[in-house]
């Protein structure tokens, strides 16, 4: 590359051109798409496993078998020796690596396809029930963590108050908690969706008074000689200035809150998408298990851009940074 | 220099600037200063920021404080706006003592503190509402102050639309519309450019004149202190202390055409010996560097005499 294309394209602190941009991000994502697919479909790539289709006259070979290449090969030696039928089979990778077409079957049957018993359930309602734990222990959570975050930013009395035994619980990991929710709460939903509050309710109060000890301490002196006082400093003052900061706390807060979801949903009665997940598992379905991690995370995405993109518009006083 | 000018002494004055004094220093006390003292802990021990500062405003001054960086100017005015509290001392708003900030004492800072989230309507209206007013009458008043200080267009503007100057007058429309006793100003004009600069020390004599308002003034401008001041409070340093309450002889109303005026320089040297001293003795102030000469003889321009 000339020296000068070296510059548009790693110039230091300069956003690419548009194109460039464009270019690069979709990259971001074809480029492990690609590498996936090298793998699955180049055969002399990796491949370590033969899948049978003619098990010749070795006893337990089983076409549709999956086993592994050395024996594979020491089995036809032994064959070709005794001058027997030669077992016929296609390299392979291992179950546990479907290749991005099966997935993306998988993607499409896992939502048309009808459960296998009666009282199991669709795809998009194990989703759903997914969703609404995560919904639950984040409202839960903020309903206590921002107002007590803010007063702990606000008020350095509360700030003492809260903040240190906060600081030690957030080391305490949530799914350790499991099996006290279960003793608590039952088996159902409940012991779920405290896991997901008690990973998130910790980091969010202490994240919310940071964020609120940044606001600008002269718009506060501003406001008091102005004649605020007390409640007002703090309703007409402190919780307008933080809001856009908070709501992209709550946003990341969010997202560290969905990827408690799976561990959340092991406690108790296996429910939702991880049941979904495990069942499948256990059915060696690992194109279908794909598939399910792959729907979750598309979903954490959209709803993160989704916010971010209602954010830049809920705050009009906001000087345009470039992306959120 | 081919010509020193001739200056009298800043301290004479003519018969209808000594007046105007006389007539100023009869009219009530507005604000009245007795000892004030203030002192900071630091790591270092005791440090006296301020030390037994003593003044009377008058109603409708126009007062500038000025002194060197450090001599407590912006910890005096804190004080007076009730930011800070005093170490000892008194102040005194129309004779009673004052405590903690409020809506009597206006205050425009430097950095500008507009309400980022509120317009520029709401954040006139953010001190009438404190008070008590209903929304409407807080409105109607706000929109008037707008509209005095000439931003009616920009009345649902947020402050980030605004330019500097415009932003400042905003922030002294929020601050008036309260109808304090006084005004402090914490070198509001201080991040302008020299043109906006200019022009918003105009607007504000407007203001001044035409209004029931007392100003207190920080500048470190010495032409800026002499322009708008009645009378200029200068401190000194480490502490910062009183060193002269100056009587500015400019003959009022001013104009920009004074500022080469015999009593303007005057007065303008007078603060010059005041503030920059000419031998400090300070290891600080050393008047040369330690360049050598770096162009050779033979450059094609040799020197840039």
């Amino acid at each position: 590359m000339s020296t000068q294309s070296t510059m548009q394209w790693f110039a230091v602190r300069k956003e690419l051109r548009p194109r460039s941009r464009f270019f690069v991000t979709v990259m971001s994502f074809l480029m492990p798409l690609l590498l996936w697919s090298l793998i699955s479909y180049v055969p002399w790539l990796w491949h370590p496993k033969v899948d049978i289709t003619d098990p010749g006259a070795v006893t337990y070979f089983k076409e549709g078998m999956l086993v592994d290449r050395e024996l594979f090969e020491k089995e036809s030696l032994v064959q070709k020796e005794k001058g027997e039928a030669l077992p016929q089979g296609n390299p392979a990778n291992p179950i546990y690596l479907p290749a991005p077409h099966e997935v993306a079957i998988a993607f499409y049957k896992a939502f048309t396809t009808e459960p296998k018993r009666r009282t199991e359930k669709w795809l998009h309602e194990s989703l759903w029930d997914s969703i609404q734990v995560i919904f639950w222990g984040f409202v839960l959570s903020s309903l206590i963590g921002v107002p007590l975050g803010i007063l702990a930013g606000t008020y350095d009395f509360f700030s003492r108050l809260f903040e240190p035994f906060i600081e030690f619980f957030r080391y305490l990991p949530a799914p350790a908690f499991g099996a006290l929710a279960v003793a608590i709460l039952g088996i159902h939903e409940a012991p779920k969706i405290a896991i997901i509050f008690i990973g998130t309710f910790f980091q969010q109060v202490l994240v919310v008074s940071n964020t609120t000890r940044k606001l600008d301490p002269a718009l506060l002196e501003a406001a008091q000689t102005l004649g605020a006082k007390n409640k007002s400093l703090l309703f007409r003052v402190v919780i307008p200035g933080i809001l856009p900061d908070l709501y992209r706390d709550m946003r990341i807060l969010l997202g560290w809150a969905w990827t408690y979801m799976i561990v959340a949903e092991l406690i108790g009665t296996s429910s939702g998408i991880t049941w979904f997940i495990t069942q499948q598992a256990r059915y060696k379905n690992f194109d279908n298990v794909f598939a399910a991690i792959m729907i979750i995370g598309i979903i954490g995405l959209t709803t993160d851009l989704i916010l971010a993109y209602f954010g830049r518009r809920l705050f009009p006083w906001q000087k345009q940074a470039s992306k959120a | 220099m081919k010509h020193m000018l001739d200056l009298p002494s800043y301290l004479e004055q003519d018969d209808e600037v000594r007046d105007r004094f006389t007539r100023l220093k009869q009219r009530p006390v507005i604000l009245e200063v007795k000892g004030l003292d203030k002192e900071f802990e630091t790591p270092k021990g005791k440090v006296k920021a301020l030390k037994d500062i003593n003044f009377r405003t008058h109603k409708r001054e126009f007062v500038c404080v000025i002194g060197p960086s450090g001599c407590g100017k912006s910890t005096l005015i804190r004080i007076l706006a009730g930011l800070e509290t005093p170490s000892s001392g008194q102040m005194l708003l129309d004779g009673k003592e004052v405590h903690g900030p409020g809506p009597d004492r206006g205050m425009v800072f430097q950095g500008y503190t507009l309400f980022p989230w509120l317009t520029v309507r709401k954040n006139v209206m953010f001190g009438l509402q404190m008070s008590g007013h209903t929304r409407e009458v807080s409105e109607q008043e706000a929109l008037q102050w707008i509209d005095l200080v000439g931003l009616s267009k920009f009345a649902d503007s947020y402050p980030h639309q605004l330019s500097g100057g415009m932003k400042q007058r905003v922030a002294i429309a929020r601050a008036l519309a309260n109808q304090p006793r006084i005004l402090l100003m914490d070198e509001p004009f201080g991040a302008l450019d020299a043109q906006t600069r200019a022009k918003m020390q105009s607007y504000l004599m407007e203001i001044w004149k035409n209004i029931d308002i007392t100003v207190l003034f920080i500048t470190h401008d010495l032409d800026e202190a002499i322009y708008l001041a009645d009378r200029i409070l200068v401190l000194k340093a480490h502490p910062g202390e009183v060193q002269e309450l100056i009587e500015v002889p400019v003959p009022q109303p001013r104009s920009p055409d004074q500022l080469l005026s015999p009593e303007f320089l005057a007065t303008k040297k007078r603060l010059e010996e005041l503030i920059h001293p000419a031998d400090e003795g300070d290891d600080i102030s050393e008047d040369h560097l330690n360049m050598v000469r770096m162009v050779p003889v033979d450059d094609e321009v040799e020197s840039v005499f």
